[in-house]
């Protein structure tokens, strides 16, 4: 079932730690999340299912098709939509910001992972390796990767090497353990998805 | 600044006295019992200084009823109520690891003379 949230567009910025005010200190991501901007709302009549079209940073051009989409709304770069049970509440133009979260919130973050490249199977499902020396050749092989005659071919879905990383990911339940109005920051205790700079939708969990 | 810098500088306290190892201080933490608040203090020979920005912590070791104690603190954290140097210690190394195996008057470190 498609998780029914309203979220915010925005950029990983890094990673530090903070303390609270029990005196722990907890690893954090700090997300930049600048104002975002009602773009769109889509209505089970007209679209066959409801969400809100939010919008950010900007961008020089806007394509002619998108030029139409945007008309009366600044030139934004990033559109994502949210899905929503219902839009009421919402209209084009309105401004959400990070004040939509508050410290405790439970959230799900979604973004595109660190690209790993073509990466052997330790790397890719944590496979043992083999004898580094005494003549083994085998030292970051994948071993038998089946039985022989019977059944005769390699089971679908056995574990090998392969493209690893740089897909969407969504790191769910994690909690804000602070927001910033005055800077946009929003910190979420833990890690989330991707790249410095890389973009993250956040949504209620 | 980065973003990142900026956070990690609003979380450093500027009420501290300069640290170093060797040095003998007197650490004002605030523990809760309870419901209840109450300031701890402990103090002892600073065997080491760790990590830097926000997540600076000092190593402290005393004798308390002759069994040895460390204990580290954070030195940002907002539980230590204060840090006092009670005397500056003549050290020639970074971690005073050496201290754990001496006992009474050897575990002693000269005073740094001003100057």
């Amino acid at each position: 079932m498609t998780p029914m949230s309203i979220g915010l567009i925005g950029r990983k910025v890094g990673m530090t730690q903070v303390f609270l005010e029990d005196g722990s200190m907890v690893p954090v991501s700090v997300v930049a999340v600048e104002p975002n901007t009602v773009t769109r709302l889509r209505t089970p009549e007209r679209d066959g299912y409801s969400a809100v079209q939010l919008g950010v940073g900007v961008r020089r051009k806007l394509t002619k098709p998108l030029e139409g989409q945007l008309q009366g709304l600044p030139k934004l770069g990033t559109l994502r939509e949210f899905r929503v049970e219902d839009v009421s509440g919402y209209e084009v133009g309105q401004i959400l910001d990070v004040e939509l979260f508050a410290p405790g919130d439970r959230i799900d973050v979604i973004g595109v992972s660190k690209g790993k490249g073509f990466s052997g199977t330790i790397k890719r499902h944590h496979f043992r390796r083999g004898p580094e020396t005494h003549g083994s050749d085998s030292h970051r092989q994948p071993g038998s990767i089946g039985p022989g005659t019977t059944p005769g071919r390699v089971y679908r879905g056995t574990r090998m090497a392969g493209h690893m990383g740089d897909e969407r990911v969504t790191i769910k339940d994690l909690r804000v353990v602070r927001t910033d109005a005055g800077r946009n920051l929003l910190l979420v205790r833990g890690a989330v998805p991707g790249a410095r700079n890389a973009l993250l939708l956040v949504r209620k969990a | 600044m980065n973003v990142i810098d900026q956070l990690d500088r609003e979380q450093l306290r500027d009420d501290l006295p300069e640290l170093a190892a060797g040095d003998t201080v007197r650490v004002a933490a605030r523990v809760v019992e309870g419901n209840r608040e109450r300031i701890q203090v402990f103090e002892g020979t600073v065997m080491r200084l760790h990590g830097g920005g926000p997540q600076r912590s000092i190593t402290v070791r005393r004798i308390a009823s002759g069994v040895g104690v460390e204990r580290t603190f954070k030195v940002n954290s907002p539980r230590i109520d204060r840090i006092e140097v009670v005397r500056h210690g003549v050290a020639r190394r970074a971690q005073l690891y050496f201290l754990r195996k001496r006992v009474g008057k050897a575990a002693s470190l000269r005073e740094r003379r001003p100057g």
